[in-house]
């Protein structure tokens, strides 16, 4: 069992032991965000730099090959941005 | 059959987790409790244990590693005091938080500063709130068998809790006292080997430990209360189960000379042997005086504690250990707590003695009794006093 947001007690299991390998990713961690990497694909050349240095693991390569944000646990932190060495990732505000 | 045999009481608990055959124990040597651990591993490294002897460079290592090993389904043992206890700390709430059982023995001995190595109740106390079955011994066979019944009360599956035994540092862990030592055998079916309900197991992962939102924290916190409240019927059945296997007898609180007793005095651990003389010389003047002792601190034994005292004009609590700027004694304070909602109560009198390794004497339970008696007459003055303070 994952975390659970809304536990009744019973349904709880000892000392909250999570017993499900891998359930951290169905926790929505990116609410907080406040800005979203934006990546054009003009100009990305699939190097895969921003998924190495993503500390979130929050990025993943889509069926035709470019690295794609996984906004569920992006915290926006801007890392891939700045590190992307074609200019491709760009900082937007979130709600724009 | 059980043979008696001279031996330190430190030793005495040694040769208890051998017979409980602990399977892994942690420990850091500190005084006064150096001895237990000290001969456990020379135990290990003779081959009569079978246990991993973790040697770790800290306290906070050695509770780390424990609960490492309670959560795998080792049997687990650690022993500590003092500063030693102090650096445990936040581990001992993970332990307790994570219901991982496992026995401590902690050689009770006061807090620096000023250093001191000898014995009195600051170091536990401190620890009063951390969600562990706590335990006080008055003697080495209270030591030995407490060891022996806390590895069977923590890994009940109704408890899952880890237990500190505490024994008095000096005055009792550095003496030799007549143990009655059972045959292997009689352990054996009385303590069969730990079953976890889960365990961590690299085919089976789980994640123990994981962080608790507030949506769920208290709810865990909930069960981890009920499980320790729980705990006492498990304590009373256990303690049964001994007695029928082994004839000795406990009770969360021990009783002397109580029947028709209008003082009572209260204090844990090995000072209750001097209070006992105490009681038995004012009783020879007509005083009619009394012990209780409470073996059992946590989960603290309301029902029988009120059943303890009923009838009684007052009750003298004495703590070796101070709660500074607060209502002195914490046990006194627990105690008071206790009594409040009831109608008819004892007056209650809290003193602070045995500090730092000072000595509780005879006379000290006189001066404790008759002040008591003054405040009977006169109502109360101070919120507590200190004993045998050199003016």
């Amino acid at each position: 069992m994952s975390n659970p947001s809304e536990g009744k007690e019973k349904d709880i299991p000892l000392a909250a032991t999570i017993s499900k390998p891998g359930s951290a990713t169905e926790q929505k961690t990116g609410e907080w965000r406040s800005k979203r990497p934006q990546r054009d694909d003009s100009l990305c050349d699939k190097c895969g730099i921003c998924w190495i240095f993503c500390p979130d693991a929050a990025i993943y390569i889509n069926e035709d090959g470019y690295y794609e944000v996984d906004y569920d646990h992006c915290k926006g932190c801007g890392i891939c941005a700045r590190e992307c060495p074609m200019g491709a990732i760009k900082m937007v505000d979130e709600g724009e | 059959m059980a043979k008696r045999t001279g031996l330190e009481v430190s030793l005495a608990v040694s040769e208890a987790v051998k017979m409980a055959r602990a399977e892994v124990i942690a420990a850091y040597p500190i005084t006064p409790q150096t001895h237990i651990v000290e001969e456990l591993s020379q135990m290990v490294a003779d081959g009569e244990l079978d246990a991993e002897f973790i040697l770790v460079e800290s306290e906070h290592s050695a509770m780390s590693a424990c609960c490492g090993s309670s959560a795998v389904g080792a049997r687990s043992f650690t022993a500590t005091a003092s500063q030693g206890l102090a650096l445990m700390h936040e581990v001992l709430y993970i332990a307790s938080g994570l219901r991982l059982p496992m026995v401590m023995v902690v050689a009770n001995r006061a807090l620096s500063a000023p250093l001191s190595i000898w014995g009195d109740h600051s170091d536990v106390m401190a620890e009063r709130d951390s969600g562990w079955l706590q335990f006080f011994a008055e003697t080495g066979q209270d030591a030995f068998d407490l060891t022996i019944q806390a590895f069977k009360i923590s890994e009940d599956h109704r408890v899952l809790l880890p237990s500190i035994v505490n024994l008095d540092g000096f005055t009792l862990t550095h003496v030799i006292e007549p143990i009655l030592l059972p045959e292997q055998g009689e352990v054996d079916a009385f303590l069969p080997s730990y079953e976890p309900p889960s365990r961590l197991d690299p085919q089976k992962p789980t994640t123990v430990g994981p962080v608790g939102f507030p949506e769920i924290y208290t709810e865990v916190k909930k069960q981890q209360n009920d499980a320790l409240l729980g705990s006492y019927e498990v304590i009373l059945e256990v303690w049964d189960e001994f007695e029928k296997s082994f004839g000795r007898g406990y009770k969360p609180i021990e009783h002397y000379k109580t029947e028709d007793a209008e003082i009572l005095i209260a204090i844990a651990g090995s000072m209750a042997g001097t209070a006992r003389i105490a009681v038995d010389g004012m009783r020879e003047e007509g005083k009619k005086v009394g012990l209780i002792r409470p073996r059992l601190w946590r989960p603290f034994p309301f029902e029988e504690f009120r059943n303890s005292v009923a009838g009684a004009k007052a009750l003298a609590v004495v703590d070796r250990s101070l709660s500074f700027g607060g209502q002195g004694g914490p046990m006194c304070s627990e105690m008071r707590s206790a009594l409040f909602p009831l109608d008819e109560k004892p007056v209650v009198t809290s003193y602070i003695a045995g500090l730092g390794g000072r000595d509780i004497t005879i006379e000290n339970f006189r001066t404790i009794v008759s002040d008591t008696e003054r405040v009977l007459e006169e109502g109360y003055g101070d919120e507590y006093k200190l004993i045998g303070v050199k003016e």
